[in-house]
Order: C-alpha cells, then sequence, then structure tokens
C-alpha cells in the first residue's frame, strides 16, 4: 500500500517498523474473511484490513488517536487470525501492538475505563493480589445482575465476576523459586514459566507438567524472580510496565542460561508463548537487553512443542474418549503450532477431532472477555456449539484463557493438553476429571471389553 | 492516479450531507450508518489501491427491505450510490465518489436456504463466495466459481463482475452458475429475476444483470447451483526453460480436446514468491510453470493425467510432477490462489486482467515482457492459462510518482495488446474504474451508444455506480430528478 510518512515521523525507529509493515500490505480483504469481528459485525472498520488502514491514517497524518479508531482497535482480540491468512506476510501484531501503546499517548479514555483497566494491571499480572480478589469475587458473584446496571463500566465488573470460579485451587507443593531434580539421567535442564494467572486458576497445569518432565529425564528450575510475561498489560497498551516485566524474565532466565544452562524455557500458556518468543523483538532497540532477548526469545518452546521430537513415558491409562482440540489462537496464529498438540494427544490415546471453524476465537483473548464482554460472549457461544457438535467427551486446549472462557459455556471437562499426557503415563489424574469416568477407561492393555462389564 | 479522472462531483449534493443522514438513520440502525472521516476513510478504496476517494456516507444495510428504503430515497434526491461487496475488486468496481453513498452488503451474509434434492442454494448478497461451498461440503456439494479471492469475495461482488477463477474452464464463470437473483432497482422496487432452473422464461434478465457492475441494480439475495464435489481431483506440475514453450503447450492441452478443471500459469517471479509462501514444491529453477489439475475417479484422474504428460513430454518439460497427496494438492493452490498478496511480500504491482485466445500466448507473453522492459518495469505473470485470462502484475514502487504514471501507461498498452490480437479488455475482474477509458479500444461508439441507453432504461438519472465502465466522454445526459424509472 502506498504511504505518506513524512522524513521527520520515520526517524522514530516505532514508525519506521510500522510503515515498512504498511507498505507490504497489498489491501487484497482476504483477512477480512476469518477476523472473528468481522464475521461477527460485517463492518470493514472491525476487520483487520480496515483497522490497518484505520492505524495507518492516524499515524501518518499524527492525529491523536480518535474515539473511533479507539473503538474498532479495541475490539481487536489480537487473535491473529489475520497473520495465518494474509500472503503478504503483512506483521499485525507489531502494528497492532504499536497502535495500542500510540492510543495510550494520544487519547483519553475517561475515568472509569482508566480506573477498569488500571485495576487489571495492578491484579492479573501478580498471583497473590490476584488469589485475594477471586476470593473477593467469590462472595461478589451473587451482586452480578446487580452490578450490570451500573452505567459504563457494569457489564464489565459483571463478566468479570461471571468467569471468576466458584472455587479458589489451593496453591501448589511445587511454587517456586525452586529447582526439581530430573528422575533417573537427566537428559535436559529448563526453565518452566510459573506465570501468573494460569499459577492460580489451574496450579495443576504447571504441576503435570514437572511430574511430565522430570520423569522423562528433565531437570525443572522455576527461577527466582521470575513473573507475568508482560502480555496483559501489552495488549492494554501500556508499554513501560509490559517491557519492565518483560526485562524481569529476562534477567532471571539469563542468570540460569549464564549458570547452569538451559535447553528450553518452556511455557504452559500459549498466550505467555507468543509474547516471550517476541521479546527479542520488543528489545530491538535496547542495546543492554536486544542481545539477551533475543536468546531468550530463542530458547521459548511451547510445552508441546518441547514433547514433540521426545519419546513419552509408555501409557498406563487407556480410554475411548472422543477428545475435540481447540487450539488456541496465540497456538495456531501467534506461535503457528498447528499439529504438535493434536499429534502428542493421538499419541496417547485419544480419539482427537477438529474443531469446526477452529480458526476462530473463543473470545478470552486476554482481558477481552472482560472488556468487551458482548463480542466476547457472542464468540463464546459460537465456540462451544462449534466443539460440542463433534460431541466430545473431553475438550483440550493449550491456554488458560481458552480453559477459562470456554469452561464457562460448557460442561464437557476442558483442560491442559499436558495434563491429560501427564496422567495416561503414569501422572496424578487431573483436576478437571475428579469426579468424571472417561468412556472406556482401562488400566493400559487390559481388555476394553471385560473393563466395561466390571 | 493521472490518467482516469472522477467525474465533479455535485455540489447541492454535498451541501445537504448533514440532512442525508439524518434521513437515512430513519430507517437504518446507528450500526449501519458510517459518518465519521476516520471510520468512512476505511472504505476510500478497495483491492486497487491506486484510486482512492472518501464517500460521503457509507451504510450497511441488513435486508432487502432496507436496500429498497435507501435505493428509493437516493433516486428521490439524486442521490448517486456505489454497491460494495467485500471490497476486493482489482479493477476499482467499489472505489466510492465524493458525492455517492456507498451500500456495502457484508452485514446481509447469511445462507437462506439449500435445496440439496435439486442442487440450489438461496443466499444472501454478502456472504462470501468460499462460505456457499463451506455451507455444503458437508453433503458433498459446491459453488463452482473460484476467484482467487474466494476466501473474501462476495458472491455480491461476483454477480457483479461475473468472476470467474482457476476452475472455470470446465465450470464456467458465475453466469453460468447463478440461477436466480433478488434485486432492487434503484427506485426501490425488489425484483426477482430468473428462479430455480437452469432458463428462466422470457428475456435472458439474468445474463444481463450479471457483470452489469452495480449499475443497474444492486442485488441483494442470489441463488446458485450446486455441484457435487467430484471424487477425486489431482493437479500435474509441468515446468519449462522457456515462456513460449508452455505457452505452446497449454495450446495443445486444449487442442487435444481434453478440458482439464484448470490450467494454471507462473512465471519465474511469481513462482519463487508463491514457494515461499505455500512450501508447495513449485520447481524454482523453471522459467514457466503449469498446474493443471484433472479430476474425477481414480481411473479417469490416471487416464487423464496419462494424456497431458504424453503431450507435455513433447515440449521437452524441464520437471514434471503429480502431486502425491491432498496435501500436497492443497499447498499448490494454497500458493496459487494466494499468488497476488504473495507477490506483495516483494513489491507493490498494479494486476491487470486481460483475455487473448490461446493460441496466442505465447507471442502475447513475449510482447509483455517487451512492452514491461520498455518502461523499466518489472513484471510477474500469473493466469488461467487455460481460457487465456491473462494476469500481468507489473510491479512499481507505488511511493513513486513518477513510476505510478509508468506502469497506468504500461497497463494500458497491455491491454490494448489483448484487443489487438483478437482477445478482450477485461477476463474476470471487470472494467470498473481502471479500464474505463480504455473502452474505446474494444468498442465503437456506436455500440457504447447502445450499451449506455440500457443503463439509461434501469438508472435514467445514471445514480448507479456512474463513474466506472463508460468512457466519460460522449456519455448522455442523465435525466433529473423526479423522472420516473422506466424499468
Ligand atoms: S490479507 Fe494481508 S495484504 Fe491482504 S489486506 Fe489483509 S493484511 Fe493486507
Ligand atoms: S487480530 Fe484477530 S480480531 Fe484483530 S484484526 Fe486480526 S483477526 Fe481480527
Amino acid at each position: 500500500m502506498q504511504t505518506n510518512f513524512s522524513a521527520e515521523l520515520l526517524k522514530d525507529p516505532a514508525m519506521q517498523a510500522s510503515e515498512e509493515i504498511l507498505r507490504t500490505c497489498v489491501h487484497c480483504g482476504f483477512c477480512t474473511a476469518t477476523c472473528p469481528t468481522y464475521v461477527l459485525l460485517g463492518d470493514e472498520l472491525d476487520s483487520p484490513r480496515g483497522r490497518i488502514y484505520q492505524i495507518k491514517d492516524m499515524f501518518e497524518n499524527e492525529k491523536p488517536a480518535s474515539a473511533d479508531v479507539v473503538k474498532h482497535v479495541d475490539r481487536c482480540l489480537s487473535c491473529l487470525s489475520c497473520m495465518t491468512t494474509c500472503p503478504s506476510g503483512v506483521h499485525y501484531m507489531h502494528l497492532v501492538d504499536h497502535a495500542r501503546a500510540y492510543i495510550e499517548e494520544t487519547h483519553d479514555r475517561g475515568v472509569l475505563d482508566k480506573m477498569m483497566r488500571s485495576v487489571l494491571a495492578f491484579v492479573l499480572p501478580y498471583p497473590s493480589r490476584f488469589r485475594w480478589s477471586l476470593y473477593g469475587a467469590m462472595i461478589g458473584k451473587p451482586f452480578a445482575p446487580l452490578l450490570r446496571l451500573i452505567p459504563g463500566i457494569g457489564p464489565r465488573l459483571a463478566a468479570m465476576l461471571a468467569l471468576a470460579p466458584s472455587t479458589v485451587a489451593p496453591r501448589s507443593a511445587l511454587e517456586g523459586p525452586r529447582t526439581i531434580a530430573a528422575k533417573g539421567e537427566r537428559t535436559a535442564r529448563v526453565a518452566i514459566l510459573s506465570g501468573c494467572a494460569q499459577r492460580v486458576l489451574q496450579p495443576g497445569t504447571n504441576d503435570a507438567t514437572i511430574e511430565l518432565l522430570t520423569r522423562m529425564g528433565v531437570e525443572i528450575v522455576l527461577p527466582e524472580g521470575e513473573g507475568c510475561c508482560g502480555a496483559l498489560v501489552h495488549h492494554m497498551g501500556n508499554e513501560t510496565a509490559s517491557h519492565a516485566q518483560a526485562a524481569q524474565n529476562v534477567d532471571a532466565w539469563t542468570r540460569e542460561i549464564e549458570g547452569e544452562g538451559l535447553d528450553a524455557i518452556i511455557i504452559t500458556a500459549s498466550g505467555c508463548g507468543t509474547t516471550v518468543k517476541d521479546y527479542g523483538f520488543m528489545f530491538r532497540d535496547d542495546p543492554a537487553y536486544a542481545e539477551k532477548a533475543a536468546k531468550v526469545s530463542d530458547l521459548t518452546k511451547d510445552i508441546t512443542e518441547f514433547l514433540e521430537g521426545m519419546d513419552l513415558p509408555e501409557a498406563v491409562v487407556e480410554t475411548d474418549a472422543v477428545l475435540a482440540y481447540h487450539s488456541a489462537c496465540s497456538m495456531q496464529h501467534g506461535q503457528q503450532i498447528k499439529t504438535a498438540p493434536q499429534k502428542l494427544l493421538k499419541r496417547s490415546g485419544f480419539k482427537v477431532k477438529d474443531v469446526p471453524e477452529g480458526h476462530l476465537c473463543c473470545g478470552s483473548a486476554g482481558v477481552y472477555n472482560i472488556m468487551q464482554p458482548e463480542i466476547a460472549s457472542e464468540l463464546k457461544v459460537r465456540k462451544v456449539k462449534n466443539i460440542e457438535s463433534v460431541e466430545p467427551d473431553v475438550i483440550a486446549t493449550g491456554n488458560i484463557g481458552c480453559i477459562t472462557q470456554i469452561g464457562s459455556g460448557t460442561d464437557t471437562p476442558i483442560l491442559h493438553t499436558v495434563e491429560l499426557i501427564n496422567w495416561v503415563t503414569g501422572g496424578v489424574r487431573p483436576g478437571a476429571l475428579e469426579d468424571v469416568i472417561l468412556p472406556g477407561e482401562r488400566k493400559a492393555g487390559e481388555n476394553p471389553f471385560l473393563a466395561a462389564a466390571e | 492516479m493521472t490518467l482516469i479522472a472522477m467525474p465533479e462531483a455535485d455540489p447541492t449534493v454535498l451541501a445537504r450531507r448533514a440532512d442525508i443522514v439524518k434521513e437515512l438513520k430513519r430507517f437504518l440502525p446507528e450500526t449501519s450508518i458510517i459518518v465519521s472521516e476516520d471510520e468512512r476513510r476505511a472504505y476510500d478504496t478497495d483491492a486497487l489501491t491506486a484510486y482512492r476517494q472518501l464517500p460521503m456516507v457509507v451504510v450497511l444495510p441488513e435486508t432487502t427491505e432496507q436496500v429498497s428504503e435507501i435505493l428509493g430515497f437516493c433516486n428521490a434526491e439524486g442521490i448517486k450510490v456505489v454497491a460494495r461487496g467485500a471490497g476486493t475488486s482489482l479493477a476499482g468496481g467499489a472505489l466510492p465518489a465524493e458525492d455517492a453513498i456507498v451500500i456495502g452488503v457484508s452485514k446481509m451474509n447469511q445462507v437462506l436456504d439449500v435445496d440439496f434434492d435439486n442442487r440450489t442454494a438461496r443466499v444472501q448478497a454478502g456472504i462470501t463466495n468460499i462460505g456457499i461451498s463451506n455451507a455444503v461440503a458437508h453433503a458433498g456439494f459446491f459453488y463452482a466459481p473460484d476467484p482467487s479471492s474466494q476466501l473474501a469475495c462476495t458472491i455480491a461482488g461476483n454477480v457483479a463482475m461475473n468472476s470467474g477463477g482457476a476452475h472455470c474452464l470446465k465450470y464456467g464463470v458465475t453466469t453460468n452458475n447463478v440461477l436466480g437473483v433478488k434485486a432492487v432497482l434503484i427506485d426501490g422496487t425488489v425484483v426477482e429475476v430468473g428462479g430455480d432452473w437452469l432458463d428462466a422464461a422470457g428475456y435472458d434478465w439474468l445474463g444481463l444483470l450479471i457483470g452489469s457492475e452495480g449499475q443497474l441494480a444492486i442485488v441483494t439475495e442470489v441463488t446458485v447451483r450446486l455441484l457435487r464435489t467430484a471424487e477425486g481431483a489431482r493437479p500435474i506440475l509441468l515446468g519449462f526453460d522457456r515462456v513460449e514453450t508452455a505457452g505452446a503447450c497449454v495450446s495443445d492441452i486444449i487442442a487435444s480436446g481434453i478440458i482439464p478443471v484448470a490450467i494454471e500459469y507462473m512465471d519465474k517471479p511469481a513462482i519463487k514468491v508463491c514457494e515461499s509462501f505455500a512450501h508447495a514444491g513449485y520447481p524454482l529453477d523453471v522459467e514457466a510453470l503449469l498446474i493443471v489439475e484433472v479430476e474425477g475417479s481414480d481411473d479417469e484422474i490416471e487416464f487423464y493425467l496419462d494424456k497431458i504428460t504424453a503431450i507435455a513430454e513433447k515440449h521437452a518439460p524441464q520437471s514434471l510432477k503429480v502431486s502425491q497427496s491432498e496435501a500436497e494438492s492443497a499447498a499448490i493452490w494454497k500458493g496459487r490462489k494466494a499468488a497476488f498478496g504473495a507477490i506483495g511480500r516483494v513489491s507493490d504491482y498494479m494486476c491487470m486482467d486481460g483475455t487473448i485466445p490461446t493460441g496466442q500466448l505465447p507471442h502475447v507473453l513475449k510482447r509483455i515482457s517487451e512492452i514491461c522492459e520498455s518502461y523499466d518495469l518489472g513484471v510477474a505473470n500469473i493466469f488461467h492459462a487455460g481460457d487465456g485470462n491473462l494476469h500481468p502484475l507489473v510491479l512499481y514502487n507505488m511511493n513513486d510518482p513518477a513510476e505510478m504514471v509508468k506502469v497506468e501507461e504500461c497497463g494500458a498498452e497491455i491491454l490494448k495488446l489483448c484487443v489487438e490480437v483478437g482477445g478482450c479488455l477485461t477476463g474476470e475482474h471487470g472494467v470498473g474504474i481502471e479500464k474505463r477509458e480504455l473502452m474505446t479500444h474494444q468498442f465503437d461508439q456506436v455500440d457504447l451508444d447502445q450499451q449506455m441507453a440500457l443503463k439509461g432504461v434501469f438508472d435514467p438519472q445514471w445514480l448507479l455506480n456512474p463513474a466506472k465502465v463508460f468512457p466519460l466522454a460522449n456519455r448522455p445526459k442523465p435525466a433529473q430528478t423526479g423522472q420516473r424509472v422506466a424499468a
């Protein structure tokens, strides 16, 4: 596309990067078709091409972000479906990230919106604050219908409460910082990102990862000083906060890399994986961090990517369960991991089914389901309907946001891929399956007919 | 750009803008009217971004009734209208006018009715082309015309441009696959044209509406013919060291009486870029690549592939490879269908669209490279060789005003060449704004006058997409507001 940036403007490296992205867009419109908000709303302004165009207009004319543009950029889920579709390789993620930061600088959101954002940014990235707020939410849940009536932010508060679980999971016994030795001969040493929200909502995911990997001879380190990957505030356009959180992680992992060494940095929430893999870009112009951050991004792997090339321990549990695999946007679009989880689940004995309209977001998208409750809930309903159309006994996915979002709309158990793999290969039974027996569940090698007769 | 002028905007209409918006709000919901400049900006162009024009207002109606109200209002007030599907036109068919209301049909995107027994589907006009096939795929059916933009383009736009696609060699273009439409005339009258049958009684009105580039009516519903998906399909890749040899091979395949589902052509620059996007296993060392696809039962596929291989071997292909799996076939088509966008990775381009008799391929390809060379511009060729529909992509730098002028002149010369060798200006993208002034090379004034007289019957005031298709000179004087629509 033609662009019209002044030479002065292009001196800003961020503008220069965005201009390069805009130049590669040929305005073909392919991306509109796979964008969840365009599919729902049918307005080009809520499509990738339309957003790209609005961002271009705002940047090159040095306009402060108008309320209209903010509305359409805010509605973007950052699901990155558009990037998978785009034949021209337009890096929409970097463009919209830049636009979000620009919006925070040039647009006044008003008191209520700002407050809502600050609260989320204050609470979510910090596990203990988040845990306490969940206790609060449990008490608040019955008041959700009343809260919804508050003008402005009512629907958002109500959405937040609706998402909160009705019980708060106990803390993991394996919380860091610590090192957990491999069982048997050590074959690799990895760090696992403990993260923030997942650690509070589903501590079982990382516990299962640790259990599985140590059995496979991997030593685990949960390093001192790491925390939220920064994605939550990053998607709200708060660059200062996101860079600070990212820098802290880069430091924590670099100490390990330079110390005993790391073979990989394992992420068990694909949303975080997308962000950590982008640290290299985030710090590209920062001489103190560029190299370290690039190294970190290089080493980062989703747990399924790490497991893909390895021999799994032998299965001790078999089932005839039909499993719907929900590929999180951050998995399939953000990290372009399209087959590894499904293959691992098949190797673990599940009948894996892909979900129709699998490219469309479930509406979770970080804090999107709180900030844009209407669109998020429409997407949730659509996603659950598509998942249920394959009549699954269990749903697996790789991202905590999707687990919370989809889980709030279906009775079918939904859990992280690694919890299932760990379980069938001899690990602990996943919490989500505590009260559920999957069809044909039996000890490996047992005759399924006899098992069913028992 | 320079060569193509837009008609003067009507200042009296522009002056009434605020009132017009107010009126539109009477019959449209808030979410269907786009007023602010920031928001209208995103509608100022389609996939031919060299031309841009901010429209006066954009409306996104949700029903035929709303379209009817809007058109009735525009007709009474003398306001111009530009219809828009998904805005994927490469000819500027959806380019707005300053004093026009853009009517986008993108909110009307539902399947209304599928009749598998009679193999038809009735859909709203804003559904994507592939959306139709997706909705019937589970039962083993599909909608045949497949423009490269089928993922995004709407059936409304396909009807307006009589779009084709790679597989049209066997199945025909839009007009051969649409059975009926519901359309709104400029005075708001809703008409049904055609029906559930292959040929309707009376005049072929449907044939008239299909390909009329949004100048006769606005289509809101379409009944399409569904076809059974073939048992199987397999492409073969034929690489040649000379462009002319590939062209000769195409001519021979067609001349032999075989009708493959598609014969697609890519030259070296295109192959390289598409391969890097789709990882389809295209040969990178050849000058020209043909993708020939045949379909049917396994035996049929074998039979035709053998015949095609025999013909190809006479031309000593540099490489010859049959797709071995569904995944490989999918990648081969993914690369081809994304070709235009993928070229965007390396350069801006102007996508031409002309048709020539297939026997002229070798000559025309040679001339195209000479023409581009004379303008010092690069070219990548990607096109439907089977039916002689060329898409040379002339490469240039859009941020350089001098190159903008050059590319326009170069493109015009290529299209004139198509007409000279007995072909035509448009293949499947339509005339739009891009080829408007070239129409005099295809038609003489007598022909054009007759065509314009017909437009005048449907749209006496020339309100429907008026800046397109017909050269600005020698147009009839439009009727004044208030005169009856004769259609
Ligand atoms: S698909 Fe890519 S090139 Fe086409 S409009 Fe979207 S972002 Fe631009
Ligand atoms: S990231 Fe998702 S929601 Fe945002 S523009 Fe791209 S496809 Fe649409």
